[in-house]
């Protein structure tokens, strides 16, 4: 077991080196001089200019600042971004309040993902299943935008039930809003997941057993029947956390979330190659930890897979 | 001054600039007896991109903050007009010599007297380049600035900048303090209206605490404007900045509200929601889908004022279908292809007016009556006529479409595709819009002079100036003149405007150079703006200054 965790993890070096070199060039690869950028046409004095590139190294070769990125990074000293501020203090801001609202947005869809996959697939072809599969199909078809529009005006603006903003101070509360916004789609993705597996273990041998030993119905559904659903909808929800933390650049920006999606948006925008990939660093070990979180959990839901021979 | 993306919050780019209370008119004072005089005023805004020091604030968010954080010397009236404040009096017998005299008896926040000394040090610390002040460059007029400003890298024989030179003075000699309420300034040459830019933040004076620690001093700012910071962090980044009332203020911008939240969006579109279920009080920054709507969204709270903007289209001079005499006409039946009328009143929604000249409309010395200015009319028929005689000297090489290069990010698609099928049903020849994702991009390819066909540009005054308008963009070597156009008679204009005495006279002598550039029309000026803004049932009304800038000093709560 341990053996199996450290071989996991040390996998984490080779895909971070990848995506980081990847990310870090694509973002030099950016056309236009993000230090000009930031003066538009009233240029100041050339020596201002080239004390800035010096600054954020944008004077040297692509390898010689992914060199510096990366010491710099390993010595815990993250630098400026192009703003004067630390970026080590910024994402001390951000992530906390991205990981609110993809914890709340991933409690919503696998609660109700499960619940109403498990009673949908038990009570299968009948009112509520079909119901709730073109519901779900609906979901799925309206984009993000879309719904987070709609519900904002709604829900906010017309009926004033809740804040259509979240801005400063983002907390639990405030944050329900976009997390349903950002849940939606995957609840749709969980629940018809959980639906199929809980049919296909209903004719499970397994099931058939336990029904004949005559344990209670509640005890078949929860421990058998749902218990080994879970394996596809895990894998699901693990690789889900990572895009929820990373991929809310739209429902960030819809309820105007400070959080990680929306400092992404604003760093590519302006061509900080530095805040960029610190960012995505961080969000590739989310991913690495969230699918080996994922992978340990499959031995406890189904005993009879194992890491080691 | 910058080229502004419209209607993005990241680009719409800045200025500073103050105005007075009183000055405005039409304030709807609201009912007295109802109205809370210790509201906090939630406004829009979005992350500043530098620490708040004045000479180092060149975008419209920083801006807004650091206006309301101090006063200076002088500030400008809704209409332009500057007004003495801090000054006493500002004096000159020839242009180029000033006496400043500074008002005594008011103090920093900090309980430290705003002196002429305060001014002096600021000054030279913004002008010096070690410092790397982003506005550095507005007192490049002072004797010595550029032996503070180190201007000129050492490059190698590639042309590479092998060093950065340090500067040779650490202050500039013109700039003296002759005692403690008084600034003697001796500028490199004449210019009659240099005292016009003294109301623009890069010219605030700073306690002694922000020369020691800038970096400090930028996170919690210390002024002697019409607000203060709310506390010690008041700035929390990417979420707001607190700003209260600071009751020793003694000046024209009295606050009628007890503070200023500026609540930051990355987006419009979250804030116009928040505004129409009145969760923030005023934006100036709507979506550009909300600009055909926000009047009827915002009944009897909504407000649009002509602001010192003026957009144009930039020809490239080394494009060898502009050039010679030929270049001309096709340039000039251009301008008559546009019909910016009808753009302004289907596109725009009256939000743009037409231009008739290189400036804008709210400057004091404007003229609508330029000599040339006809050029700017719709006239399709003169248009392929022009077309038609520049043919006639030298073909138009049509193998490759003409291009309008335009930053999608900006909400110009709309207009940018109008002129291009003006230019392609009034003219019958090729064109397209350049699309480019990022304004910087644009801005690259001109810098380098590789853009392949026309620009956008929309160029915003810093100070109420007509020569504002025209050195900086059009004159030889100037540091937003990309496409560096040169004509020699348009520089000797704007030079003897410079060194006139009286501005009326200034002001001719820059109307007359803007009738050389009607001659060359190296840009085809479109149209002014006007900038509307909206604000909440909380508050009475709100209103803009001469620059667009909102006047949140002036808004009461109901």
């Amino acid at each position: 077991m341990t053996r199996y965790m450290l071989r996991r993890l040390l996998q984490v070096i080779p895909v971070f080196i990848g995506t980081t070199l990847l990310v870090y060039y694509m973002v030099f690869a950016l056309p236009g001089d993000p230090i000009a950028a930031l003066f538009g046409d009233k240029k100041p004095p050339q020596s201002v200019i080239d004390a800035l590139r010096a600054q954020y190294h944008l004077d040297e070769p692509f390898w010689v600042q992914y060199g510096i990125f990366l010491k710099n990074l390993f010595t815990f000293n993250l630098g400026n971004d192009f703003t004067q501020q630390p970026i080590a203090a910024t994402l001390g801001r951000i992530f906390p309040v991205t990981a609110m609202l993809a914890i709340e947005a991933l409690i919503i869809e696998a609660l109700f993902g499960v619940a109403f996959g498990l009673f949908a697939g038990l009570h299968k072809g009948k009112l509520f299943d079909s119901t709730v599969l073109v519901m779900s199909l609906v979901v799925i078809a309206i984009p993000t935008f879309v719904l987070g529009f709609v519900l904002q005006v709604v829900i906010g603006v017309q009926l004033g039930w809740a804040r259509p903003t979240v801005g400063a101070n983002a907390d639990w509360g405030t944050l329900i809003l976009p997390a349903v916004v950002l849940g939606l789609g995957s609840f749709a993705y969980v629940l018809r997941l959980t639906r199929t597996s809980v049919i296909e273990n209903m004719n499970a041998d397994y099931v058939r057993t336990a029904t004949a030993k005559g344990l209670s119905r509640p005890r078949v559904v929860m421990t058998h029947i749902l218990r080994n659903s879970m394996i596809p909808v895990v894998t699901f929800l693990g690789a889900d956390l990572g895009g929820l933390m990373g991929g809310a650049i739209i429902t960030e920006g819809i309820f105007n979330v400070p959080g990680v999606g929306n400092k992404l948006y604003q760093a590519v925008l302006r061509g900080e190659g530095p805040t960029v990939v610190v960012i995505v660093s961080v969000l590739v070990v989310v991913f690495v930890v969230a699918n080996l979180l994922v992978d340990l959990l499959y031995a406890w839901l189904d005993p009879r897979i194992r890491y080691e021979k | 001054m910058r080229f502004s993306r419209t209607s993005t919050a990241l680009g719409v780019m800045a200025i500073a600039a103050l105005a007075l209370a009183g000055c405005g008119g039409g304030m709807d004072g609201g009912d007295p007896a109802s109205s809370d005089p210790n509201k906090i005023i939630m406004a829009y805004s979005n992350e500043p991109q530098n620490p708040l020091l004045p000479a180092n604030t060149n975008e419209n968010f920083g801006a807004r903050v650091v206006e309301l954080l101090f006063e200076g010397l002088r500030a400008y009236d809704s209409s332009g007009k500057p007004v003495n404040v801090l000054a006493e009096s500002i004096e000159t017998p020839d242009a180029q010599n000033w006496t400043i005299k500074v008002r005594r008896g008011t103090k920093f926040t900090n309980g430290e007297e705003v002196t002429a000394k305060t001014f002096v040090d600021a000054w030279n610390f913004a002008a010096l380049s070690t410092n790397l002040q982003k506005n550095a460059s507005f007192f490049e007029s002072i004797e010595g600035y550029d032996e503070v400003s180190a201007v000129q890298p050492s490059t190698d024989a590639a042309g590479k900048i092998t060093s950065i030179p340090a500067p040779t003075a650490e202050k500039m000699s013109g700039l003296v303090l002759k005692d403690d309420s008084t600034i003697s300034v001796k500028l490199a040459q004449p210019e009659a209206d240099w005292s016009l830019r003294l109301g623009y933040s890069a010219f605030y004076p700073l306690p002694s605490g922000a020369l020691k620690d800038p970096k400090a001093f930028g996170e919690n700012p210390v002024g002697n404007g019409p607000y203060k910071m709310a506390k010690e962090g008041a700035w929390v980044h990417d979420e707001s900045i607190s700003l209260v009332k600071n009751d020793a203020y003694d000046g024209p911008r009295k606050a009628k509200n007890g503070g200023v939240t500026f609540k930051f969006y990355t987006d419009p579109r979250p804030a116009y929601t928040d505004l129409q279920s009145d969760n923030l009080d005023v934006s100036d920054v709507l979506p550009s889908n909300a600009l055909k709507t926000y009047k009827s969204d915002f009944q009897g709270r909504n407000a649009a004022k002509p602001i010192a903007l003026n957009a144009a289209l930039v020809i490239p001079p080394y494009n060898p279908n502009f050039q010679g005499d030929a270049g001309v006409l096709r340039r000039q039946a251009l301008s008559h292809a546009i019909n910016r009328e009808e753009i302004c009143k289907v596109v725009f929604n009256d939000a743009r007016t037409p231009a008739t000249d290189f400036t804008a409309p709210v400057l004091d010395g404007f003229s609508d009556k330029i000599p040339g200015n006809e050029v700017l009319k719709f006239d399709p028929a003169k248009a392929r006529d022009l077309w038609a005689q520049a043919e006639k000297i030298k073909p138009y090489d049509s193998s490759k479409p003409l291009l309008i290069a335009s930053n999608t990010d900006g909400g110009n698609q709309e207009w940018v595709g109008a002129v291009v099928n003006g230019f392609k049903n009034n003219l019958g020849i090729p064109a397209e819009i350049q699309p480019f994702a990022r304004f910087a991009e644009v801005l690259d390819l001109r810098a380098s002079q590789s853009l392949p066909g026309l620009a956008h540009t929309a160029w915003q005054g810093d100070y109420p100036s007509l020569y504002n308008f025209l050195g900086p963009v059009w004159k030889t070597g100037a540091s937003a003149n990309f496409e560096k156009f040169s004509y020699p008679e348009f520089d000797q204009l704007l030079q003897e405007g410079l060194a006139a005495r009286e501005t009326s006279e200034a002001n001719a002598k820059f109307n007359k150079a803007q009738e050389v550039l009607f001659k060359e029309l190296p840009g085809l000026p479109l149209w002014y703006n006007s900038l509307p803004i909206v604000w909440s049932n909380n508050v009475t009304s709100a209103e803009t200054g001469w620059n667009g800038a909102i006047l949140y000093y002036n808004i009461s709560a109901k």
